[in-house]
């Protein structure tokens, strides 16, 4: 049975890229203990996987109860941002060499939120801050008969916040927001943002209202963890600001 | 209100206090938002605190170094300081109005600092109350004395 290709299959596992990597997990279970721990996972993984990649390895052959949230796997639905070495991001976005994989990895959720089991939390504050600025087109008047249309500039003013992705990375980052879950957080305000700016939008009053609030804008200390924590690169802390900007130019 | 179910959890379980039926209880995160956070207040205190955070901030830079160079560092420094050198700059009305506007500035700019503080950290609403009216307590009565001392100073007395 050994053809030529198995012998070569067999020489390059000989010159194998994986490496061992330590895992270390946050693990939560309610139904076990009311108490988190961590718990080591020591894996063989190629070092230009992914920590997403890492996770399922873990699940898939090591430990079925691990569980954490994922869909797409490729940076668009935000469904697996996590706490990877003590920062917010997308597992599915982080490589395994970009973080130091000598050292043992720790993954836990990300804060601010209910974990409700190991890397899961209860996003449903998250989503309540998210429709409290409605984020939808809020028009006036009738219905026109065919597309709205922008210019190339209008659309550029508020282009940076449309590429948000819903995965809280940026809220659970927030000091703030660890605090007062009161606090609509920084997606929120982005996702506002992208309606305030938009010229076919006729809601941006209500929503500035909504963000002058004891809970909206003004809670910012500008910490930039928002910034730093978001996976797509929006300019979170920028995009609060402009709101700021934007509520006291309105009154002066 | 945890200690009190799981121990009831344990009497019915015996050795592991939770399972399936039975899970322990999660954490819930201080304060957070539902359907029944109440709207927004409609008012701009909130802008206008944030406002004045900025503008005294950049006063004060000029009100409490000026106040510093003269008080320590400048025609003999800390040893000249005594009664006659506080009666003499308060005879001028310009030292008077600026000692008055830095009491005023400094005392708003950091209560309302320690406002925000209290609002990011308590978690409890009645904890937040008190410590929000003892702030205030503290700032009404040391902005009137101060003030009251101010226009009230007389360099004559015994």
């Amino acid at each position: 049975m050994a053809t030529p290709i198995l012998d070569k299959v067999e020489a390059d596992s000989a010159a194998s890229p994986y490496i061992t990597v330590t895992l270390r997990i946050r693990r939560f279970n309610p139904e076990v203990s009311d108490e988190a721990q961590w718990q080591d996972f020591q894996i063989s993984i190629d070092p230009k996987e992914r920590v997403l990649d890492a996770l399922h390895k873990v699940k898939w052959e090591t430990d079925g109860t691990l569980t954490f949230r994922r869909s797409c796997a490729h940076g668009i639905c935000g469904s697996d941002a996590m706490r990877i070495n003590g920062k917010n991001r997308l597992a599915c976005k982080t490589l395994i060499k970009d973080i130091s994989p000598e050292k043992p990895i720790t993954i836990e959720a990300i804060k601010g939120l209910t974990v409700l089991k190991d890397l899961v939390v209860d996003m449903e504050p998250f989503f309540q801050a998210y429709r409290d600025v409605m984020p939808f087109l809020i028009t006036k008047g009738n219905e026109p008969t065919r597309e709205r249309l922008q210019s190339a500039e209008d659309r550029e003013r508020f282009d940076d916040t449309t590429k948000c992705i819903l995965c809280a990375a940026c809220t659970s980052s927030c000091p703030v927001f660890w605090n007062d879950g009161q606090y609509f957080g920084p997606a929120a305000i982005v996702n506002a943002h992208r309606f305030i700016f938009d010229s076919r939008d006729e809601g941006g009053e209500q929503r500035l209202e909504i963000l002058n609030d004891r809970d909206g804008v003004w809670r910012c200390r500008t910490t930039f963890n928002c910034t730093d924590a978001c996976p797509r690169g929006i300019e979170v802390t920028k995009a609060i600001q402009e709101v700021k900007r934007a509520l006291i130019t309105r009154r002066f | 209100m945890s200690t009190e179910s799981s121990a009831a959890i344990g009497s019915v379980e015996g050795v592991s206090l939770y399972d399936v039926d039975h899970p322990a209880p999660v954490i819930e995160p201080p304060r957070k938002r539902t359907g029944k956070t109440p709207k927004g207040s409609r008012t701009n205190f909130e802008m206008y605190a944030w406002l004045f955070m900025r503008l005294s901030g950049i006063v004060l830079v000029v009100l409490v170094l000026g106040h510093l160079l003269i008080q320590l560092v400048l025609d003999g420094g800390v040893s000249k300081i005594g009664f006659a050198f506080v009666a003499g700059r308060w005879a001028s009305p310009f030292w008077q109005v600026w000692d008055l506007a830095m009491l005023w500035l400094a005392m708003l700019h950091g209560a309302n600092g320690l406002r925000t503080v209290i609002n990011d950290y308590a978690e409890r609403d009645n904890t937040r109350f008190w410590l929000k009216m003892l702030l205030y307590t503290a700032t009404v009565f040391t902005v009137l004395l101060g003030t009251l001392v101010i226009f009230t100073f007389d360099p004559n007395i015994r």
